[in-house]
């Protein structure tokens, strides 16, 4: 099975063309056999908050917090359901006809790409001026949270070590991917409007060599399926009875002091009533 | 030709069990005008041919209450000398009686002429375009060739429909009839045939497994006022640049209902709705037929060398809707 398809050009050069559909099928099961593996886990593991003593202590020792702080603000959760909204119309979009139903999708497309590209933009601009921006990455700094996290996972509750700042270690990582792929899929779609006629730019199928726009092709693809599965486990992970908080907090803006305590390390996410921090 | 495995059923039971063991892989072959072609210049190679010429029930010509139904392996010839098409439906056999030449209507059929594939050379040269494949549309590029495309609903690939009986069919509101395996479905005209948007690499609806038995006509549009011109580079076994089919229900002077549907500017037939709705009522004069032909050509988005069709078009509206090939002004 060829994962990528090529061709002849016209020129006698082998080009890619595109991806193998086979490989939607892929992530669309591989990210249905994540959400399996990780639901029959987590009926057997614990849940990664402070016993309830540590909190009461916590709760006793900052009696200045809020009953509720502030985790999104307005902008912040306008821009996340935003892109939520585009992201889905491509997905659909792109893969309904792959999967058989037949619709002229072209025409949403483009408008859902430009769409998530206007917000995401607008998110980078926002992240860099306006919010925490460093919260929400990953790096060598937080080694020793993912060795505590980890032994967490395998049970070991009063593992040493530091808890989240505002975004879990798992949610920063998802973000990196979606910001490798998002990043990729937007570039290449953006070189994709000078193939179909937009009315935006003067299409010019030929700004390009065969062998540029078949790689073009190719990871817009690529990312394309990869968003399938990374979907899937964000909705999955915004669904889970243990996770609603979160999504709520996407949603109204807000977390309870004591979740607050509960998950996060309050040093390393100092909440602030009057200002929305990250 | 490239090797492949023949088929030669002689039954249509026979011919669906073969198409549906083969699926993707098997071709079907109508009269093979269109076949050969692709097969000759190795640019489709196929597993497996199924020639339909030993299938006698595909043929044939039947009333059916007022209406006809024509087997898909009916030849062009024989639709148009039929006495029953000539007296219920002149625009059908002016439509076949136009296709091509006669030896290729001796051989071609109705079901492989509304089946046939799209002519743009780029695709049949065998280049990877969208329609082969591929993610390119070459006659849509600054120094195409291109003066045979598309002028309406171009979505990436801009080849036009070849047929001149399939705006016919259109005009006259036929059903196709298509089986696959043990079941039948039966579509309008208006939906066998599919736009670049819904399917890049098909022209038609049908899909692998599928066979094009028959196509049924109702008796709406019998002995109704008919109109078909083609206009072709060579009068002579040539390809339509624009043809144009009509129907209209005539009183007096006045224009009832009408189906208006135009070949060669669209990747599918492109019916005129707007038109037919604004000549509804109105009376069949010059007035009527400048403004259906302004109206007709809205949207129109030409390429490099083809805007000659659009002042083709409106001309042909207005003699349509005049009922006169050699009206002109």
């Amino acid at each position: 099975m060829d994962l990528l398809t090529t061709a002849r050009s016209p020129w006698g050069e082998s080009i890619f063309t595109h991806i193998s559909w086979s490989l939607f099928w892929a992530s669309l099961v591989g990210g249905l056999l994540f959400l399996l593996a990780h639901g029959g886990y987590m009926l057997f593991s614990q849940h990664r908050k402070r016993p309830s003593e540590e909190v009461d202590r916590l709760e006793r020792e900052r009696g200045g917090l809020p009953a509720q702080i502030t985790r999104h603000g307005f902008v912040a959760r306008a821009f996340h359901w935003v892109m939520a909204v585009s992201m889905l119309t491509l997905l659909v979009t792109g893969f309904l006809p792959i999967v058989g139903i037949r619709f002229a999708w072209v025409e949403w497309h483009w408008m859902a790409g430009v769409l998530l590209t206007a917000s995401i933009l607008f998110h980078i601009v926002h992240a860099t001026f306006f919010l925490d921006f460093w919260s929400i990455w990953v790096g060598p700094k937080d080694i020793p949270e993912f060795k505590a996290e980890m032994q967490r996972e395998m049970g070991k509750e009063d593992a040493p070590g530091p808890r989240p700042g505002k975004y879990p270690l798992g949610n920063r990582l998802y973000h990196l991917a979606v910001v490798v792929a998002g990043l990729v899929v937007v570039a290449t779609g953006i070189m994709m409007m000078w193939r179909v006629r937009t009315g935006l730019v003067e299409r010019n199928p030929y700004i390009f060599a065969d062998v540029t726009w078949g790689l073009t092709y190719v990871m817009h693809g690529l990312m394309g399926v990869g968003f399938v599965g990374l979907v899937i486990a964000h909705i999955y992970f915004a669904l889970r009875p243990e996770k609603l908080w979160i999504t709520k907090a996407m949603i109204f803006g807000t977390i309870s002091r004591r979740n607050y305590l509960e998950y996060h390390d309050p040093d390393r996410w100092v909440a602030d009533r009057k200002k929305d921090v990250a | 030709m490239p090797a492949f495995e023949l088929f030669q059923p002689q039954s249509v039971n026979d011919a669906v069990g073969v198409l549906n063991r083969h699926g993707a892989d098997a071709w079907v072959m109508a009269g093979g005008m269109d076949t050969f072609d692709w097969l000759k210049d190795r640019i489709k190679k196929p597993k497996v041919i199924v020639d339909l010429g030993m299938i006698n029930e595909l043929r044939g010509i039947k009333d059916a209450g007022g209406g006809l139904e024509i087997g898909a392996m009916t030849t062009l010839t024989t639709i148009a000398n039929d006495p029953l098409v000539k007296e219920r439906f002149p625009l059908l056999a002016e439509a076949a009686l136009i296709v091509a030449s006669p030896q290729i209507r001796n051989q071609g059929t109705l079901g492989g002429n509304v089946s046939q594939d799209a002519r743009c050379w780029y695709y049949r040269a065998g280049w990877p375009c969208y329609r082969a494949g591929g993610n390119i549309c070459y006659a849509d590029t600054p120094t195409a060739i291109n003066r045979e495309h598309a002028i309406f609903n171009a979505d990436r690939c801009v080849a036009v429909n070849p047929s001149d009986t399939a705006p016919a069919l259109i005009a006259l509101d036929a059903q196709f009839v298509i089986k696959n395996g043990g079941s039948e479905r039966v579509v309008g005209a208006d939906e066998f045939f599919v736009g670049p948007g819904i399917d890049i690499t098909r022209l038609t609806s049908l899909q692998p497994g599928d066979l094009l038995t028959a196509i049924r006509i109702p008796n709406t549009w019998a002995g109704k006022g008919h109109y078909f011109e083609k206009v072709r580079d060579r009068m002579v076994w040539d390809f339509a640049l624009v043809n144009i089919a009509a129907s209209m229900n005539v009183s007096g002077s006045t224009i009832g209902d009408a189906r208006m549907v135009v070949n060669g500017v669209a990747a599918t037939p492109y019916r005129l709705n707007a038109v037919e709705a604004f000549i509804k009522g109105k009376a069949r004069d010059k007035a009527t037929a400048d403004q259906a032909a302004e109206m007709a050509v809205e949207g129109a988005v030409p390429l490099l060398h083809n805007a000659y069709k659009i002042p083709l078009m409106k001309a042909l509206v207005k003699r349509a809707i005049r009922g006169d090939a050699e009206w002109t002004s």
